[in-house]
């Protein structure tokens, strides 16, 4: 265990959760992904903390990313609630209102 | 220092191809409620990986919370999918190819970046007790933050409050909760208000 190898693995779960927030239909996919992509952040800033700088202020950072972790997953359940009230859909295809 | 020895190595790996294969999984099972606990059983990993370089706070932290994220997505599907998520198979996915390309570039730039900086060597060494060092810098030095995300919090309980409920004492009562309630509300009327009627 390095710290090449823990941004290693960060950065994979970082591309793979972009993968499912980019290609994913469902919102709650979308969710999923966004997520993964967290994983990776709060993975690698561990890795960072651990390996180049271990005092205490890296890891209130980290505690940081994991309060915006919590709001994202707050927010996105109560949007694809509203979503699913206004439109009877659970699809981001369908909530493209402010594009049209 | 419990980094070197075999068994962390052995652990670390561990704990990250099961990562990142479940966090593959999400995407390629056929089901929901495989792609749940599959982001689940990634979630927990990465906090074992968390675990192995001694936070113990966050790394608990982190599996608990995704464990009841999980149960929420459970509950979540059940209750609007309207079907028994495991039964349902599931490809809905929108510009593959594209999203496939920026990943992988996403990784090939990441991975490069991770292998070929020169890291520095680690400077100051941990305090022996990583989780009371946390909570004292979170209570003396860095109030700040703690301060901040408090209220982002409270924020967001009100946010998801007030996007997921569909009708409050405001819409069936008007905005100065005078009115006599319209139940149910006529379609097309702003739903704020309700109807006034004669008294």
């Amino acid at each position: 265990m390095t710290v090449e190898t823990v941004l290693l693995v960060a950065s994979a779960l970082l591309s793979i959760g972009l993968y499912g927030a980019l290609s994913q239909q469902v919102v709650v996919m979308v969710m999923m992904g966004l997520e993964l992509m967290i994983a990776g952040v709060l993975l690698a800033l561990g890795g960072l903390w651990w390996f180049l700088s271990p005092d205490p202020s890296g890891q209130v950072l980290l505690l940081v990313v994991l309060a915006a972790m919590t709001v994202e997953m707050a927010t996105g359940f109560a949007i694809a609630t509203l979503l699913h009230r206004r439109t009877g859909t659970d699809m981001t295809d369908m909530a493209a209102e402010l594009h049209e | 220092m419990t980094d070197s020895s075999l068994v962390v190595d052995l652990a670390f790996w561990g704990c990250a191809v099961v990562a990142v294969v479940f966090g593959a999984l999400v995407f390629v099972v056929d089901s929901m409620a495989r792609a749940t606990y599959a982001l689940a059983v990634s979630f927990v990993a990465t906090g074992g990986a968390l675990l192995l370089m001694q936070q113990s706070y966050l790394g608990v932290i982190v599996v608990l919370m995704m464990v009841m994220e999980m149960a929420v997505m459970a509950v979540y599907m059940v209750m609007f999918m309207g079907m028994n998520p495991a039964l349902m198979p599931m490809s809905m996915v929108h510009s593959h190819r594209t999203a496939l390309g920026a990943s992988l570039v996403t990784f090939v730039v990441l991975g490069s970046g991770a292998v070929l900086v020169p890291w520095p060597e680690r400077r100051g060494a941990p305090s022996p007790d990583v989780t009371e060092a946390l909570g004292r810098a979170i209570m003396e030095s860095h109030m700040l933050v703690m301060m901040a995300v408090g209220p982002v919090m409270v924020a967001t309980i009100v946010v998801g409050v007030a996007l997921s409920t569909a009708r409050t004492r405001y819409d069936r009562l008007g905005d100065d909760l005078d009115q006599t309630p319209t139940d149910p509300p006529l379609r097309g009327e702003t739903q704020r208000g309700g109807r006034r009627r004669d008294r």
